[in-house]
């Protein structure tokens, strides 16, 4: 690891007065809460800030269920949340995706903040012995866009990126329409997690909208999104601890035969956390059955761009959001 | 670019290099300790402390070797700083016998043979103990999937996933007596 300066804040406006920056790749002062991606980096040299302050004590780890819907503290882990008997009962679309995620492990280290801010599994990326990479060395070029981009995005990319984020956590609660709530030296304020992460473009160093000091506090999932049908299907190499290589999050509401209203997003295959807005107004109204729920798939296709070997992704991709609304339609 | 430090960093990586005092409580007993920030809690146990049953595989969180438990979960020791683990109640291999007296997984590890080499065993432990604990050792296909966190090279999986059953039933039939 790059030398660094541990600061071990008693309280929040302590730690927020670090300046640490949450949302880019090339900070020099970083935050740590869980630390499962951060350590990883930081061993791996990917991440070299000269102060890490650690999160550790100071952040909200409570999980609240109430009138205005699911409130996540920032500090609760993975698999707190993913077992907590009301996020079971009501949202199970989040229990299923962080069980499906990492290993029991890293679920008891790793938290609800820290698991939207993790990086890319780009393996060029991850690996310095790779000069070209824009996320990690701006302006360095991207060494996947030629190399071996099986697992890496077809939509959200850009010439300079195509690395696809990883969390299957966001993808759920991408679908279900959650905030976060982020603190700052200059107060508090709200951001939709759609818009939480940039897309690439020509700067995919930058992470996410987060300015210097800001922290997120928690993850709020609005109550209309309890109690729908729903299911996380999750296509990977092997049948557990991995990364997705195509996720789909649905969740809907029947009425009689017919889909009334539909959730429909995407991991594994975009540069941030993909929201269909235009398959779920194509299954509205659509007959539960199988070639009208292809039919409505089949639009998930457009603005993709598959670089060789991910190509396969575009029609996987289709298949999953088929096969995931069958399995939430079918449940009582 | 790797290999290449600005002297404002090289006299950032002198103050930064500077030791913490760090407590852990480790098996009961509180050790006291004076650490570089970078120092991870499994290199703290096995460099510092000379703990060494508790294994470094791939360093990176990929393996569970390492797996150790923390205020009773398990946790990969490689993923934590042990400066951050301070205050918490760490638990390692060497504190899950009751003096002579094996813990039941460890003594089902042998009467299976659920180990060639032997590297990934005290991960497989003590992600097993947490296993059974947590209740998700009711099937084997249970186990698998909450075992998925230790990687095994010599493929030793069925006798340890026929340990920690055994174990299960010497737990859940202690629990009903």
């Amino acid at each position: 690891m790059h030398p660094f300066v541990l600061e071990r804040p008693r309280d929040l406006s302590a730690a927020l007065s670090f300046g640490a920056q949450a949302g880019r790749n090339d900070a020099p002062v970083e935050y740590i809460a869980g630390g499962t991606d951060m350590v990883q980096l930081l061993q791996e040299y990917v991440r070299r800030p000269d102060r890490l302050v650690s999160l550790a004590g100071v952040l909200d780890d409570g999980i609240e269920i109430g009138s205005q819907g699911l409130r996540l503290g920032a500090a609760a882990t993975m698999a707190e949340v993913a077992t907590h008997q009301a996020v079971v009962e009501r949202f199970p679309l989040i229990s299923q995706a962080l069980l499906n995620s990492a290993s029991p492990q890293v679920r008891n280290q790793a938290t609800m903040g820290g698991n939207l801010l993790q990086r890319t599994r780009c393996p060029y990326f991850r690996d310095v012995g790779y000069e070209a990479c824009n996320k990690r060395a701006p302006g360095s070029g991207c060494a996947a866009l030629d190399g071996e981009n099986r697992w890496h995005a077809v939509l959200g990319t850009s010439d300079d990126c195509i690395a696809v984020h990883p969390s299957d956590l966001a993808v759920a609660l991408v679908a279900l329409d959650a905030s976060v709530e982020i603190r700052g030296a200059g107060g508090d304020r709200s951001v939709p997690l759609s818009d939480l992460h940039r897309l690439p473009r020509d700067t995919p160093h930058l992470e996410t909208v987060l300015e210097p000091g800001e922290v997120i506090t928690a993850i709020t999932v609005p109550a209309n999104a309890a109690g729908l049908r729903s299911h996380y299907l999750k296509v990977r190499d092997r049948a557990s601890f991995e990364f997705a290589v195509v996720a789909a999050a649905v969740a809907i509401e029947m009425d009689g035969a017919r889909i009334r209203q539909a959730r429909v997003a995407l991991g594994g295959v975009g540069t941030k956390p993909w929201r269909l807005p235009n398959v779920e107004a194509a299954l509205a109204g659509a007959e539960f059955e199988p070639a009208a729920l292809r039919q409505a798939a089949a639009l998930a296709a457009e603005g993709t761009q598959g670089r060789g070997h991910n190509d396969f992704k575009i029609e996987l991709m289709q298949r999953a959001i088929v096969r995931a609304v069958e399995i939430a339609g079918a449940r009582a | 670019m790797p290999g290449a430090i600005s002297p404002a960093l090289a006299q950032a990586a002198g103050a930064a290099t500077a030791p913490l005092d760090v407590s852990l409580r480790i098996n009961g007993t509180e050790r006291r300790l004076s650490l570089d920030p970078r120092t991870t809690l499994l290199d703290a146990l096995r460099e510092h402390l000379h703990l060494t049953g508790s294994k470094k595989g791939c360093g990176l969180g990929q393996c569970g070797a390492c797996t150790v438990l923390m205020d009773g979960m398990r946790v990969k020791a490689c993923l934590s700083l042990a400066a951050l683990a301070q205050g918490r109640e760490i638990k390692t291999i060497e504190g899950l016998a009751q003096g002579e007296e094996l813990h039941p997984l460890q003594a089902a590890f042998i009467e299976r043979d659920a180990f060639q080499c032997g590297y990934c065993t005290s991960g497989q432990i003590m992600a097993g103990v947490a296993c059974i604990s947590e209740d998700h050792a009711g099937s084997p296909q249970e186990i698998r999937e909450w075992m998925s966190g230790n990687l095994c090279r010599c493929g030793a999986y069925d006798h340890i996933v026929a340990a920690i059953q055994d174990a299960a039933a010497v737990s859940s039939s202690k629990q009903e007596g």
